[in-house]
């Protein structure tokens, strides 16, 4: 009797985690999981062909693209520490501002090396989100949402007080790019602009693909959880946290640079907390946790804002707030996770594959 | 890859000069300002003015139809401003820029007039510094520093001797500190305190209290447009400052009819300085004050001022041009452009592309039981100072 | 100079009044159900938005709108919480931000829809105008009334909580809800009632606000980080928490723009985040 309960409980067990997954195969170790995990799926590479489209179909719409690669990557590095480390941030944009300011201020001053203006970016903000872990490992719950946010402000309003360097509420003038390379210069078009952005973005996406999908990616996973049994299994929980909110930080000042560099001019605008705001829907609205939440989430909004202010611009937020409504109300892991919802449930498997009756363990 | 797309990219454009030279296109303007957010209701009134000006005197010039491309900056955005301005051109086919309420704006987007090359009409942005940086571009509003020096040497003239000054903390209102500051001094007044506030504030009572703590004969305020004149006339009633002792000068948008009706009596007495109001006594100016009130119903303002001005550029530059919409072109012909617009006579000035008009001094009184800006000096031609001490 | 700093503590003291009265409904709630409101100026904008309309629209003199504006906060605050806020009550700290974020995005375009994006004004009546001076101290005669009506309404609110049943049981399911609970205290009635109460205190704070700060759409979303600041720094559940550290915050900022107009808007932050670091759970926090 005993010895049925266990099986069936493991099969059960088996069954419903491979649901989850959507693959239907049979789970072995740790090892074998990540290994499955980070090959690339078709629908993958399919995606990241789809991203050159625009050259092609919409080449009057480049600018537009490579701000919605700059979104992208910022929305990436917010999934980093929300869907993967459950950190509730309410202020990333700090970051983003930061590394904005750091790569304007750079060209400003004579230097205006896109490459190297552009690491400068990302190491000031990783400093940034280093010098800030040590508060953010330490906190949780509402003081964790309140400081995020009173920093996100806090950085915003220094910025506006410090005209001096910062121009202030006019902006920084005098940003001025070299070309890339020596060679493309940044254009109306932009194409020199959403070459050097969608590049940037699928560079961070793989270091971050190979990040989620390692030991360090599953303890973030852990973390997020249940963070108490993380540190009775002896995990280094807090080091792990302080770790990928510096990552994250980083890659959120790299899109900030590219922002500046890409458009040659840079406003308080970055470091407001409607941005900070804006990326955490779109991050919601993909479906945190999954990677790719962030950059299709970064699409359909940037997508239907562009279209919506055309007809609309000052309503643009009543849609948004509905959508987040029903999306956490009705949707919980977002779109993606809705998808995958679907493609895991019995009625599509049953579409897709006959139903192999399971080898049944009972006399 | 490059050189195939370069191929493609030509006869791609071959394609099109022979498609535009079979027919006379519109000429596309992309408008691009504020029309939601805090800014809404100037944006709305330059785009009234534009309209106005298109109703009486038709939608065609040239032979060309002109054919405007409205975008939302949404207020105080550079960013958006410089991409807006990028992809009316590049998207749209806009071959004219105009607009531009706010200098944060007007400063990005000029870098996109002169990258593209294309003539841009600033029809409000005021800080002095604007116009030079596109070659293409031109005003038709105003320079803080040319109504605020002015007032500075004024307020002298007429027994101020020690001011205390309060502005809002952006590009205008730096200039607006920097050109009473220059004028008063100049003429040998003495500045006893200075303040920036806030760019979104709303709460002046620390300002005032402190402004009224220093004890001037005058005080100075540079604020825009907007809800801040009638929350700083509240104020200044709160905190009980005699007006009749401390002279309160300003820039006229501290006067604005709205911000009037707002703080009632509150405003009797407030002295400013301006080029523009509805209330101005000359025939031109009645005439389309009451042409505007039969279309819109309400009074024109200095953003209606700006935007009907700024078509009239348009309008007259196409004309001299024969249609041709070629940034240098436009520009040249509107180098030197004079005409007497419901403000008074003002000119493009040929070396600055920048607006030379009179100024007008005013103060708050009540007129027939409602509160008007009454004009009782006024200084002529006057030019932007600030480009003028330029080192050429 | 100390008549200057009086004026200051006067102003600073008037203004943080304002922000108690937008904040202890929020502090109240959070310490009670956990539950993240970050709609809860959404709330005070409606307030704000019925006293403009009554007054402008039809003629109601200023003090007869603010029961108004309390009843109309605490009706939409139950419609919301019936329909909406129920489902959340075991979920994350997450989903409960997204839901109120999506709800302050939808009042604040729909207040753009209904009311246009421009500051509404206000016409006080006369005697709520000006000011009197005492001994070399300016007093505005608007401040004192805000002054006045928060300290009654925080009078009210003590003696409630200490001297009537219902406040005993709010008291209890803030100590301890499950206990509460297991003593057969009608934890989510007092809840709805608390809420009820605090959203509409919150909608009576946006009303008597429109003179000092002003309203326009934005207000659901600008005040938000204020009112946050004053629970978060003065503890969540404690009334006197919220007193206090609204006084605190009114009086540093109007403080930092008297005497350091360079950085004055920005000192409130660097102070909440130097508290917290201090006590992550308030000043007179209980978790």
């Amino acid at each position: 009797m005993f010895w049925r309960g266990y099986w069936f409980g493991a099969e059960t067990m088996r069954h419903s985690r491979a649901a989850m997954r959507g693959t239907g195969e049979t789970v072995g170790g740790p090892h074998d999981y990540l290994q499955a995990q980070i090959r690339w799926r078709n629908i993958e590479i399919a995606f990241w062909l789809a991203t050159l489209a625009p050259f092609i179909l919409t080449p009057n719409y480049l600018v537009l693209a490579s701000q919605i690669a700059i979104t992208a990557l910022f929305a990436l590095s917010l999934d980093l520490i929300l869907g993967y480390a459950g950190i509730v941030s309410l202020g990333h944009a700090a970051f983003f501002g930061f590394g904005a300011y750091t790569a304007g201020l750079i060209a400003k001053y004579g230097w205006g090396e896109p490459l190297s203006g552009l690491l400068a970016a990302g190491l000031a903000a990783g400093l940034l989100g280093y010098l800030m872990s040590f508060i953010i490992a330490r906190v949780r719950h509402l003081a964790l949402i309140m400081i995020t946010l009173g920093f996100g402000l806090l950085l915003l309003e220094a910025a506006n007080s410090a005209s001096w360097l910062t121009g202030g509420a006019d902006g920084l003038q005098g940003v001025r790019m070299w070309p890339l390379f020596g060679l493309f210069t940044f254009d109306l078009w932009g194409t020199t602009s959403y070459w050097y952005s969608l590049v940037v973005l699928f560079l961070l996406f793989i270091v971050s693909r190979r990040l989620i999908h390692s030991p360090f990616g599953l303890s973030l996973r852990g973390i997020r959880d249940n963070i108490i049994r993380m540190r009775a299994i002896g995990a280094e929980s807090l080091a792990h946290l302080q770790q990928v909110y510096t990552i994250s930080a980083a890659m959120a000042g790299v899109a900030g640079g590219l922002l500046t560099q890409t458009t040659e001019t840079v406003s308080l605008g970055v470091l407001d907390f409607q941005r900070s705001a804006d990326v955490l829907v779109m991050l919601i609205l993909g479906g945190a946790g999954r990677l790719y939440g962030g950059l299709i989430g970064a699409i359909i909004f940037m997508v239907a804002r562009d279209q919506f202010s055309g007809i609309n611009p000052q309503y643009w937020y009543f849609p948004i707030g509905i959508l987040l409504v029903t999306v956490v109300l009705f949707l919980p892991n977002g779109i993606l996770g809705g998808l995958a919802q679907i493609a895991a449930s019995e009625r599509w498997q049953r579409w897709i594959r006959p139903r192999v009756p399971r080898r049944s363990l009972l006399p | 890859m490059h050189a195939s797309f370069t191929a493609l990219a030509t006869i791609a454009a071959a394609v099109l000069t022979a498609v535009s030279a079979h027919a006379q296109q519109p000429v596309k303007i992309g408008v691009v300002m504020s029309f939601s957010g805090q800014f809404a209701d100037p944006g709305a009134q330059i785009d009234n003015g534009i309209k106005l000006y298109m109703k009486q005197n038709g939608d065609t010039v040239a032979g060309r139809k002109i054919e405007l491309i409205r975008k939302d900056s949404g207020g105080v955005a550079p960013d958006v401003a410089k991409r807006l301005s990028q992809e009316v051109i590049v998207r749209d086919g806009a071959e004219i820029l105009a607009g531009y309420d706010l200098t944060p704006n007007a400063l990005a987007a000029a870098d996109v007039s002169a990258q593209a090359k294309k003539f841009m009409v600033n029809m409000n942005a005021a800080t002095s510094v604007i116009t030079t940086k596109s070659p293409y571009m031109v005003r038709t509003s105003f320079t803080v520093f040319q109504l605020n020096e002015a007032l500075g040497a004024w307020a002298y003239r007429n027994g101020v001797r020690k001011v205390y000054t309060l502005v809002s903390d952006f590009g205008p209102g730096h200039d607006g500190e920097a050109a009473f500051h220059k004028g008063f001094k100049d003429a040998g007044g003495e500045i006893i305190g200075q303040a920036r506030y806030p760019v979104a504030n709303l709460d002046f009572t620390a300002f005032l209290q402190r402004a009224k703590d220093a004890n001037p004969d005058g005080i100075y305020i540079w604020v825009p447009g907007g809800p801040q004149p009638a929350a700083i006339g509240k104020a200044i009633a709160e905190r009980g400052i005699d007006k009749s002792k401390v002279k309160i000068m300003g820039q006229g948008e501290l006067t604005y009819e709205d911000a009037l009706k707002s703080m009632g009596d509150a405003g009797l007495g407030l002295i400013t300085a301006f080029h523009y109001d509805y209330y101005h006594q000359s025939a031109k100016n009645k005439a389309f004050v009451q042409a505007y009130n039969a279309e819109f119903k309400r009074n024109p303002d200095m953003f209606s001022a700006g935007g009907y001005d700024g078509m009239h550029v348009i309008y007259e530059a196409l004309k001299k041009t024969g249609g041709k919409t070629d940034g240098d072109a436009l520009v040249a012909a509107a180098k030197g452009m004079a005409w007497e617009s419901p403000r008074g006579m003002m000119s493009i000035d040929p070396e600055t592309r920048d607006v030379i008009q009179t100024v007008y001094i005013r103060r708050v009184e009540k007129v027939g039981g409602a509160l008007v800006n009454v004009e009782f000096d006024k200084i002529d031609n006057v030019k932007d100072p600030w480009k003028a001490r330029m080192p050429k | 100079m100390i008549t200057s700093a009086f004026g200051v503590l006067f102003d600073g003291f008037a203004y943080g009044m304002l922000l108690f009265l937008l904040s202890v409904g929020l502090s109240v709630t959070l310490g009670m159900m956990n539950f993240v409101n970050l709609a809860h100026c959404t709330f005070g904008m409606i307030g704000g938005y019925v006293t403009v309309t009554l007054m402008n629209n039809l003629g109601w003199p200023f003090l007869a709108t603010l029961p108004l504006a309390f009843a109309a906060a605490a009706i939409a605050s139950v419609a919301f919480e019936r329909t909406m806020f129920r489902r959340l009550y075991r979920a994350s700290d997450l989903d409960q931000c997204l839901l109120t974020i999506g709800l302050v995005f939808v009042s604040v375009a729909a207040a753009a829809w209904f009311y246009g994006t421009i500051q509404q004004p206000v016409n006080l009546p006369s005697y709520l105008r000006g000011s009197f001076t005492l001994v070399g101290v300016t007093l505005g005669v608007y401040r004192l009334f805000l002054i006045g009506m928060s300290l009654v309404v925080l009078l009210a609110l003590v003696l409630a909580l200490e001297y009537t049943r219902f406040g005993m049981q709010v008291r209890a399911a803030v100590d301890n809800q499950r206990m509460a609970r297991g003593l057969g205290i009608n934890v989510d009635g007092a809840f709805a009632i608390t809420f009820a109460l605090g959203s509409g205190l919150a909608g009576l704070g946006g009303a008597l606000a429109i003179d000092i700060v002003g309203l326009d759409p934005s207000f659901a979303l600008a005040y938000l980080v204020y009112v946050l600041i004053v629970v978060s720094v003065g503890g969540l559940g404690s009334i006197g928490g919220s007193f206090a550290a609204a006084t605190l915050l009114g009086i540093s900022d109007t403080a930092g723009k008297y005497y350091f107009p360079q950085i004055g808007s920005f000192l409130i932050y660097l102070v909440m985040v130097g508290l917290l670091l201090w006590r992550p759970t308030g000043l007179f926090g209980r978790r």
